[in-house]
């Protein structure tokens, strides 16, 4: 157990670990405004004069961040710097298209796509000789083109401009396995705050008036859902942490996890305290080992330092925390379904009425929470609940993080206010799409939610507008579609998504969903008939109303709204059996123009199929005759076309 | 005990806290078609079939497991509410092997009787073919486990479960490769399967039926050659009755379960050799 007083103490002679970052977090830590050098000399961290913080993330560590640490640190030893200059192992900064990220401070210079080779660079000049290594900035060659280099570019980052990092606010900037730094910018405080300054009520009212609402799907409002759970009389009531993050192409749980994991302990057990419960579970995907490993070490460390444990801060306030690891089920992400995989039974969710803040894990009491949702919390209690209501729109308060994927530039995790339009997300901070395309439309909601028509790009993002148009929120997925991309193919994706993921206990899911499949993979193959649409009409009708769980009840939605928004594109597959993206196999077919082949055999021999020969055709100007595609046996590889130097392969 | 009012069809009901909305109709007199739902022992909500509309909800609810509230308003029968369960089963039948002549089951199927009951003259998905139909399990000395007539309903997965507290069986798989099935895939003759048959007896459908051994004992009848010998069930009466008072041989009487479907010639043949002297 340790004292206010005692973290305090910590926080103070843990702040020269940070000191060097003063330009990201001197707003929030008073003692790093102004002059620091004070701070370098003192206190029980060594004096360094540069951190070279590096990517630890999931993304970044598959693109070699690993290794790039490891370089980094025989180059400064080669160099004698080791004593001077700090590695530091971080979580996710957002930008994983960019990746193995590296950030130098004390001048915050972000490198991208760092590889080995450039960590001489970087230490030679950078560290040696203070010179920044321009050609490794964001976008640097584009940006230079255009000529919008400042000197103020040079060390920030323009993809985080328009950014507002609430839950994110510390990955990328402290190391995830060190609660010291975390206590150093104020880690803690505000369970602090909360135990000994607030009544249970106190916070649920700071919550309430926060309009924070669920980061993780249904939106539901976190301080009414605790006020329920409070309500509930019982000897023992449970905290759970949802980070089984399931949507295709999401990972904002994870990055938290990743980068910030003691964010969602401090928010736990703040939730603990302000329902009465003194024992929380974090279920988390065994697929997140980094994840995993970083919530293990942190729960270690909060216990190591008395934080989490008995009477926490000299209160009468126990609270401990527990993971458990899910085997990865999209289903179990659905609150009823998660309790009962923690319990240790097969995970598929169960009827409400009871609802968990009723009856819940193991028929007690629960509350469910996402990480995202959690991750606002703490600040919500040190900076007060008007702070966090200015932000955002008046029924979505504060920021949302969205994993951007598909067919966008910048690739990666962004947090914005709620209310900034989907065409500010996609074209000012995804960069827009690539290879000069079309925007098509960009599904939220992972398989639950639904496609925004190019229409309707300057839809602000919220709740209830994303409702409106047919789509949700969800948990912050944003995949981008451009003019290549087919839509009934796209509604096949996620409804096979769904497919596999559904748990098999009711039938409208089980085999509805199988059954809408069928129809859409008809359709695609170019066998559909009419009918066909009327029947995925009445099936998602019907799946939609009759479902157990909210994974079911939603399922049909790609199917829904694609058909409201791309019908001629359906129509198009069904009647005409053309697919306008030329996306379908069954739908296109590569043809051979006879009169620009010059019958070199090319894409005879790319054939895998052996579908091309010569014909007995030559045409006027060429020597050789011109080669034809037998079409019973073309594969639609498009090996032909990629080879055809000639461009006399199109598909059409 | 509270009570609580609420209106089924409009119709006022006042039933004890606790009741849940089937049991409410039941009680009033409203029928509500139930498929996976067996009384105290399984009542997970599954099937779908037994769904209303409630006022104020979005979605349908199941019946058998939503307990009642004050002011709850409930709709048993309304378009939306036919449709969606003729639509389910629809898709369960979709999932059915649907050759019913040829089940043991047939004419006293709870799925024949639902399909009947709700109309469903036509299924517009393809039947199971032989690429689709799932092997059948018939290693066990008693049971036949056959997952084409399965529904999914996991009444025997409860009742192995928790009323006979064996475990045999449970759901395996996910989505629509769900099975109900032994550990590993296993048949159930390589399980502690107890061949209790309580399985078979919540079955709704011929998922589960006993094996059946008619065509041995006709060939063991016919057969000039053979002494063919009898032990009918309830075998325990029959064989060791004298121990707890009844007259030695005391025959089961002609009307007992077990003797009830014997034919004149079977019943016959019992007689005379329960006559027989004792060697």
């Amino acid at each position: 157990m340790i004292t206010v007083e005692q973290l305090n103490e910590i926080r103070k002679n843990s702040i020269p670990k940070v000191a060097l970052r003063k330009k990201v977090f001197e707003t929030r830590v008073p003692e790093l405004q102004g002059d620091i050098s004070g701070l370098l000399k003192e206190g029980n961290e060594k004096t360094y004069r540069a951190h070279i913080l590096c990517c630890a993330g999931t993304g970044c560590k598959s693109s070699g961040s690993d290794k790039l640490r490891e370089e980094f640190e025989r180059v400064l030893e080669k160099y004698g710097l080791s004593d001077e200059v700090k590695i530091v192992k971080t979580g996710c900064f957002g930008l994983c298209a960019e990746g193995p990220i590296v950030v130098v401070y004390p001048e915050d210079a972000m490198y991208c796509k760092v590889g080995i080779e450039d960590v001489e660079d970087i230490v030679t000049e950078h560290i040696m000789n203070g010179r920044i290594v321009k050609r490794l900035l964001e976008n640097y060659a584009a940006r230079e083109k255009e000529g919008e280099i400042t000197e103020e570019d040079l060390e920030g980052s323009t993809f985080f401009k328009k950014q507002m990092r609430i839950a994110l606010h510390n990955c990328g900037r402290i190391n995830p396995e060190d609660i010291e730094e975390y206590i150093a910018i104020d880690g803690y405080q505000a369970l602090a705050k909360v135990l000994t300054q607030m009544t249970p009520d106190d916070v649920i009212k700071v919550m309430l008036d926060s309009g924070l609402r669920g980061r993780g799907g249904a939106g539901f409002p976190t301080g009414r859902k605790w006020m329920f759970a409070k309500a509930s009389v019982s000897d023992q009531k449970y905290v759970c942490c949802n980070a089984d993050e399931g949507d295709p192409g999401a990972f904002m749980d994870r990055s938290v996890l990743e980068g910030d994991p003691h964010e969602v302990l401090e928010a736990m057990a703040i939730a603990g305290y302000a329902i009465g419960a003194n024992h929380g579970f974090i279920y988390v995907r065994a697929e997140y080992p980094t994840a995993v490993e970083r919530l293990t070490i942190a729960i270690k460390q909060a216990e190591e330092y008395g934080i989490l444990g008995d009477n926490i801060f000299g209160t009468d306030f126990s609270f401990r925390v527990e993971l458990r690891l899910g085997a990865g089920a999209f289903v179990c992400g659905e609150e009823t379904a998660l309790m009962t995989s923690v319990e240790g039974h097969r995970g598929e969710p169960r009827p409400r009425p009871p609802f968990p803040a009723v009856k819940g894990l193991f028929a007690e009491p629960t509350i469910l929470n996402n990480v995202e949702t959690y991750a606002n919390v703490p600040q919500i209690i040190l900076k007060g609940a008007d702070w966090f209501k200015a932000i955002g729109t008046e029924k979505s308060t504060g920021a949302k993080v969205f994993a951007l994927g598909g067919k966008i530039k910048n690739t990666g995790l962004v947090e914005v206010p709620m209310g900034t339009t989907l065409r500010e997300v996609v074209y000012d901070i995804g960069g827009g799409i690539p290879n000069g395309k079309k925007f098509k439309a960009a599904q939220t909601g992972g398989p639950s939610g639904g496609c925004i028509p190019a229409s309707l790009i300057d839809t602000p993002i919220d709740y209830d507008s994303l409702i409106q148009i047919g789509s949700m929120m969800g948990s912050g997925g944003l995949i981008v579609m451009d003019e290549d991309t087919c839509m009934v193919d796209i509604a096949k994706f996620f409804l096979a998504f769904t497919v596999e993921e559904s748990c098999g206990k009711c039938p409208p899911c089980r085999i509805g969903t199988k059954r809408m499949y069928d129809i859409l993979d008809k359709i695609t193959r170019g066998e559909g008939e009419l009918k066909d649409i009327d029947d995925l009409y009445e099936l998602a009708d019907a799946i939609k109303s009759s479902a157990l769980c909210g994974l079911g009840q939603t399922a049909p939605n790609p199917v829904l709204s694609t058909l409201r928004y791309f019908k001629d594109e359906y129509i198009a597959h069904v009647v005409d059996k053309k697919c306008p993206a030329g996306v379908c196999k069954a739908l296109m077919q590569y043809t051979i123009d006879r009169e620009k082949c010059i019958g070199c055999g090319k894409c005879a021999r790319n054939c895998p199929a052996d579908a091309i020969s010569k014909t007995d055709y030559v045409a006027p100007g060429h020597k050789l005759p011109s080669m034809a595609i037998d079409q019973s046996k073309c594969l639609k590889c498009g090996a032909c076309m990629e080879g055809c130097k000639f461009g006399a392969i199109s598909k059409k | 005990m509270k009570m609580i009012n609420l209106k089924i069809d409009g119709t006022p009901v006042t039933v004890p806290e606790g009741t849940t909305i089937l049991e409410a109709a039941r009680a009033a007199g409203v029928k509500i078609p139930t498929l996976c739902f067996l009384k105290d022992i399984n009542e997970i909500g599954a099937c779908r079939m037994c769904v209303v509309e409630i006022k104020g909800a979005r979605a349908l609810q199941a019946a058998c497991v939503y307990p009642v509230s004050e002011g709850l308003e409930v709709i048993t029968n309304s378009e939306k509410v036919r449709k969606s369960r003729k639509i389910t089963l629809e898709l369960i039948l979709s999932n059915h092997d649907r050759r019913c002549l040829e089940c043991s089951r047939s004419q006293n199927c709870e799925l024949q009787a639902l399909s009947k009951e709700l109309g469903v003259n036509e299924i517009r998905f393809p039947a199971l073919n032989e690429k689709t139909l799932l092997p059948i399990d018939d290693l066990s000395p008693s049971v036949v486990r056959d997952p084409n007539k399965c529904v999914l309903c996991r009444r025997c997965v409860s009742v192995c479960k928790n009323v006979q507290t064996v475990g045999v069986i449970d759901t395996m798989e996910r989505g629509y490769r769900t099975v109900v099935a032994s550990p590993f895939g296993k048949s159930l003759a390589d399980t502690p399967c107890v061949n209790c048959g309580q399985c078979i007896a919540v079955c709704p459908t011929g998922a589960l039926t006993e094996k059946s051994d008619k065509s041995k004992v006709w060939a063991a009848i016919s057969d000039p050659e053979k002494y063919v010998v009898f032990q009918t069930a309830p075998a325990v009466r029959f064989s060791i009755g004298e121990a707890f008072g009844m007259p030695q041989w005391s025959p089961p009487s002609e009307d007992s379960a077990s003797t009830r479907f014997l034919t004149p010639t079977q019943a016959r043949t019992l007689r005379s050799w329960k006559r027989a002297p004792s060697s």
